[in-house]
This record gives C-alpha cells, sequence and structure tokens, in this order.
C-alpha cells in the first residue's frame, strides 16, 4: 500500500468519523435545545405567581382558528411534558393507567378528560374531589379549551399548544 | 432572557413547531445513519488490513457486512416493535459496537502469524466471538423489545429484580476466588468455558427497583426536609435506604475488591434519588459517604491490607503511576504512553502496537484504540457516548409516568458513569478499576447487559413520542388503533 493512500485514509477515516456525529447531532437537533427551561426530568412546583403571570400575558397570543396538536404541561411534577395529540381522548389522574399519569397530592385517581370533537378540545372533570379549574373558572360540564388557557389540576398545570 | 413580550420562551417555541412533525416515526433517518456506520465500520476494517497486512483482502468486508445484517434486523424490529423510538441509538451503539468488533480482530490479526490470517474465520478470535456475542446480544435486545410492550410493566416486578440485583451483586464475594477471581476483582463467575459477570445484569435489576422505589418514596424523601446552609438536607430516618445501598457498595468495595462497581451502584442510587427529589443535598451526601468511605478504605489498606490492600495498591498505582512502571504500573503505564503515542490524530488504524497493553482487550481497550485514532477520533467516540446518554435523558423527559423517567434518566447515568470511570481509569483521572468500556470491550456480559439497557431507552423513548392512542369512543374516532397506553382502563359511560 502506498503511504499516501494509507495517510489520506486515515484522515479520512476521522473526518468521516466526525461527519457521522454531526450527522447525528442533525438528526436530533431540533429537540436538543427544546424545552431548555423546563428541560428538568422532575420539575418542582413553580410557583403560583409565575404560572399566573404566564395565563395573564397568555390570551393575548391565543389565535382562534388553529388547531391545538400538544398538550403541555407548564406547572407541577410533569412540568415540561408533551402529549402530542391524535384523535383519542387523554385522561388525566394519578392511576397508571392515565394517559397522563400525575403525582399530585390534590388530584384524583381519575380526575379529568380531554376529548376532541370538531376539532376542538373539550375538558370534563370525571367527579374529581378537589376539581378541575379552566383558568379560573370550575370545570363542571364539558368545556372548550382555548389554546393557551391554562388548565389547573392540582399544583399541575396543562395548556394546548398549536 | 425571557422577558414579558415573550412569555415562556421554550415551551412557547417548542409548542410552535407542528405537532405532526413531532409524531413523525424518523425511522428513516435511523436507517441512513445506520448505513452511514456500517460504512464507518468497513472502512475501519480495510484500513486495518491495509496497515497489519499490508494489503487489503477481498474478504474483508465480511465482519461488516454480518454486523449489517444484526443491526439491520434490530432495525426492522424496532420498525414494527417501537416505531417512535429514537432514531439517533441504534446508529450510535452500531458504531461503537462495530469499532469494538473491528478493534479486536485487529488483535486477531497482529497476532496471528501469515499463515493462521488464511485461516481465520469470520467467528474466529476474540474478534469473531465479539462478532457471535453483538448476535446474541442484539437478538436479546429484539427479544426484550417484543416482550416489554409498556416499560410500566416493568415495575410489577421490581422487588423481584431489586432481590436478584442484591443476589447477582453479591454472588461473586461470597463464591469461592477460584470460581470467581479474575485479575485481582472478584467480580466473575465461571461455569464451565464461560465466564459471566453478574454485576453487568444486576445494575440494570437494581435500576428497576431504585426507579420503583423512589416513585413510591420521592414526596416524603422531598418534602420532609429542614434546611441548612441554603440546601434542604433530608430528615435523618430518611437516610436509611442511602446508608443501606452506600454500605452495599461499600462492601463490594471491599470483598470484590472493585472500586468502579461500587462506584457504579452507589452513583447509580443516588443520581436516581436526585432525579426524584431534586434535591442537590443528595449528591452533596452521596459525594460526602463515597469519598470518606473510599478514603477509609484507603487508609485501612495502608494499615491494615488484608481486604482493602487491593484498593489501597491501585491507588497508589494511580497517585505515582511511574514510580513503579515495569511491576505495579506497567498496565497504566502502557496505557498513558499508548495514548501519548497517538497524540492528536493517531498512528492510524491498525498502525499502533496494542499488544504491548495488558488486557488491551478489555479495560484498555480505549487506550488502544487512542493509539491508533488520536485524541481526535476518541474525542468523536466520547461525543457519541455522550449524545447517547443524551438522547437517554431526552426519552426521560418526553416520557409521561415518573417511573420511565426515574428509569430512563438512571440508565443513561449509568451507562456515562461507567465510561467516566474507565476512561478516567485509563487515562489517570481516578484510580484504575476494572470496568468494561461499553459496547467496546470483549466480552459477552457487558455486550448483553448493554444491550438490554439500549432496548430498554428504545422502549421509553418510544413510549415518550409516541403520540397518544387512546380508547376509541362515541367522541374520537372510532377504530383509532389499538389501545396501547390504556390497555387497562376500565370502560367508561361518555356522557352526550
Amino acid at each position: 500500500m502506498p503511504e499516501l493512500v494509507i495517510t489520506v485514509a486515515r484522515f479520512g477515516f476521522l473526518v468521516l468519523l466526525w461527519i457521522f456525529v454531526f450527522t447525528v447531532v442533525g438528526v436530533i437537533r431540533r429537540d436538543l435545545f427544546a424545552g431548555a427551561r423546563s428541560g428538568r426530568l422532575v420539575a418542582a412546583p413553580r410557583s403560583v405567581g409565575a404560572s399566573t403571570g404566564q395565563a395573564t400575558a397568555r390570551p393575548a397570543k391565543v389565535k382562534r382558528g388553529r388547531a391545538a396538536h400538544q398538550l403541555v404541561v407548564t406547572a407541577g411534577q410533569l412540568a415540561g411534558t408533551r402529549i402530542t395529540l391524535g384523535e383519542a381522548q387523554i385522561t388525566i389522574g394519578r392511576a397508571e393507567d392515565s394517559t397522563l399519569v400525575i403525582t399530585d397530592d390534590y388530584a384524583s385517581a381519575r380526575h379529568a378528560r380531554l376529548v376532541p370533537r370538531d376539532g376542538q378540545w373539550f375538558v370534563e372533570d370525571l367527579g374529581s374531589t378537589n376539581g378541575t379549574y379552566l383558568d379560573r373558572a370550575k370545570v363542571t360540564g364539558p368545556t372548550p379549551v382555548p389554546l393557551g388557557v391554562p388548565i389547573r389540576i392540582g399544583r399541575t398545570s396543562l395548556e394546548l399548544r398549536p | 432572557m425571557t422577558a414579558a413580550a415573550t412569555p415562556a420562551s421554550s415551551p412557547v417555541n417548542a409548542g410552535e413547531r407542528p405537532g405532526t412533525r413531532l409524531a413523525r416515526s424518523r425511522r428513516n433517518a435511523e436507517l441512513s445513519l445506520l448505513v452511514l456506520a456500517m460504512v464507518l465500520v468497513a472502512a475501519y476494517g480495510a484500513m486495518v488490513e491495509a496497515n497489519v497486512l499490508d494489503t487489503i483482502t477481498p474478504t474483508f468486508w465480511v465482519p461488516a457486512a454480518a454486523l449489517s445484517a444484526v443491526f439491520l434486523g434490530m432495525h426492522l424490529v424496532i420498525r414494527f416493535l417501537a416505531p417512535f423510538a429514537d432514531p439517533a441509538l441504534l446508529p450510535a451503539v452500531a458504531l461503537l459496537n462495530g469499532l469494538g468488533v473491528g478493534f479486536l480482530h485487529r488483535l486477531d490479526l497482529a497476532q496471528a502469524t501469515p499463515a493462521e490470517r488464511a485461516e481465520l474465520a469470520t467467528f474466529a478470535g476474540i474478534g469473531g466471538r465479539q462478532l457471535a456475542w453483538t448476535l446474541v446480544s442484539v437478538i436479546l435486545a429484539a427479544g426484550l423489545l417484543a416482550l416489554m410492550r409498556d416499560h410500566r410493566s416493568v415495575s410489577r416486578y421490581s422487588y423481584t429484580l431489586g432481590l436478584a440485583g442484591i443476589v447477582l451483586v453479591m454472588l461473586p464475594a461470597v463464591l469461592p476466588a477460584s470460581i470467581s477471581e479474575i485479575n485481582g476483582a472478584k467480580l466473575w463467575v465461571r461455569v464451565g468455558g464461560f465466564s459471566i459477570q453478574p454485576g453487568e445484569f444486576a445494575k440494570l435489576a437494581l435500576l428497576v427497583f431504585f426507579a420503583y422505589y423512589l416513585v413510591r418514596k420521592r414526596e416524603v424523601l422531598s418534602l420532609a426536609s429542614h434546611r441548612f446552609l441554603g440546601i434542604d438536607f433530608p430528615r435523618g430516618r430518611d437516610l436509611g435506604p442511602v446508608l443501606v445501598v452506600w454500605a452495599i457498595s461499600l462492601l463490594v468495595l471491599v470483598f470484590e475488591k472493585d472500586l468502579g462497581t461500587s462506584l457504579l451502584y452507589f452513583g447509580m442510587f443516588v443520581v436516581t434519588l436526585y432525579i426524584a427529589t431534586e434535591r442537590v443535598s443528595w449528591l452533596l451526601i452521596g459525594l460526602v459517604l463515597f469519598f470518606g468511605g473510599a478514603y477509609l478504605a484507603y487508609v485501612l489498606g495502608e494499615a491494615v491490607g488484608g481486604p482493602f490492600a487491593n484498593f489501597y495498591l491501585r491507588a497508589e498505582i494511580w497517585l505515582d503511576p511511574f514510580g513503579d512502571p515495569y511491576d505495579k504500573g506497567y498496565q497504566l503505564v502502557q496505557g498513558l504512553l499508548a495514548l501519548g503515542t497517538g497524540g492528536l490524530f493517531g498512528a492510524g488504524p491498525g498502525g499502533g502496537q496494542p499488544l504491548l497493553l495488558p488486557e488491551v482487550q478489555n479495560d484498555f481497550i480505549f487506550a488502544g484504540i487512542g493509539e491508533e485514532i488520536g485524541l481526535f477520533g476518541l474525542s468523536a467516540l466520547l461525543v457519541i457516548y455522550l449524545l447517547i446518554v443524551e438522547r437517554g435523558l431526552r426519552a426521560a423527559l418526553a416520557v409521561r409516568d415518573s417511573f420511565g423517567k426515574l428509569l430512563a434518566g438512571g440508565l443513561a447515568f449509568t451507562l456515562a458513569l461507567q465510561v467516566f470511570v474507565i476512561v478516567g481509569g485509563i487515562s489517570g483521572l481516578i484510580p484504575l478499576t476494572g470496568q468494561t468500556t461499553p459496547f467496546l470491550s470483549a466480552g459477552g456480559s457487558s455486550l448483553m447487559a448493554n444491550w438490554l439497557l439500549i432496548a430498554v431507552l428504545l422502549r421509553v423513548s418510544d413510549a415518550g413520542r409516541r403520540p397518544v392512542t387512546g380508547v376509541g369512543g362515541k367522541l374520537s374516532r372510532p377504530a383509532g388503533g389499538p389501545p396501547e397506553q390504556l390497555h387497562g382502563a376500565p370502560t367508561e359511560v361518555i356522557r352526550p
């Protein structure tokens, strides 16, 4: 083997190795930095002030007519968790078989559920002990959920995002 | 960073991305990354032959092709069983595993005489055995993916697994040294021609137990505390479990004579505890306990000897490797020299002298590879480990139940800690211990355990990234696919 070929191959291999690394980074780039602020594995409950601050700022950003694609937990132990919404209902509660299992002292086993109907999501309380709140109002029947308005269950807050 | 004008920047930014993009399975990206990884493995094999044999034989591609077939099989299994699993995990692990097989094959070539080289079959030598072990491990990982359709189902067996883990940890310690001791570390069980390292499997079993236990207990561990120096310290009575694990890890240190394994178990528990409670104080308590214990073992080893002597010796070598470079410090010194010889760009695959390194196929594989690909290549390998760990932690972030979070986070951290312990050991940062380098070192136990670990991470990341499918009702689309997440849900009356 000529020395030149070996040398070129040697450096070529190292370059290819790094190309692999950067290709992997390229594939996962999208969610490398996403949710960096809420990137804690199991977040501590956020202060009430912070979440109400978000809630008052948010309605200005609500755009009617945009479909919700994600359910985001904004406060509570699961803060930062995202669920990509499909066409199935989402059950929320402490029961292990819930879609979103929340370990929240103030949540019931089967606390609430989110149901889609004609592209609009409705929140419905399933007879929980401490109640479900849409922003400040207690949810009594199936209630349409606008984008970005917090659903409060115990210490946990959830929002629909486009 | 975030002004009132842009409320909650990152969640909103993430939210602006269409949900449909997040729901893509990205299996094709995985496939193309896998092809790239296998091209790298084949190129490595070719260069090894060019350097060692001075020619490229017509069969240089056989190991790479065999590996490609195995990993493509795994890719297909993932496509069907965990379609939303993380796309970066499999290719990254496949590359490390492939380079490991390539390097071990290179050792075979260097050891064989020219006559033997022609005879060297695909599954002969340590490289061939590693290839066979890879096949077995990948099949096991695929089997685990098939058996465990929901990672939460493992939590049912957590106490059984916890007990099994402790038995596996303790097994080499209680067995006679003739069965369990290799190179001064009692970590093995030798049965017939095989030697198994039960501790490798114990870490998986123990982690399932830790995750389950902490999901149950984390409220009391994180809420009951008193504040001191700005850090929340837990109550004395809540320290019980961490002290028990600490004692077990010290027993491992003393009776199995292995600092790395002991550090691994203890670190695993402390970090899972930290993830569960988010209390920095646990990390501080853990570090103080571990360093205190290790220092005590060092002092006792100097004064008393006996079971502590091995640790004392290792620490002495670490403090001054060149003090006795031809006897006690020989291995570490040779490793450091190999890394130094490699320099920035290395001698080229096949161009080094790895046979001068004792245990180059196991503990010192990183130094052996480092001599040939240099700092530039080694840092690429370390970044690949980092990416695997990052994907594991990301899976922990994405998954929706606390058990899965703790399991994935703990597993990812365990992998990181193991890489740290061995790479730190061979580069002289910490006392050298007999840990295997995940996916690179020769050895079936380590390879199997680490592939099972990856299978669990794949399963958890699949659960985290999968778009929600639920029980089809009147309100949602009927026949909305099998209700995988909600198989145990009771029938509900849907009110109009």
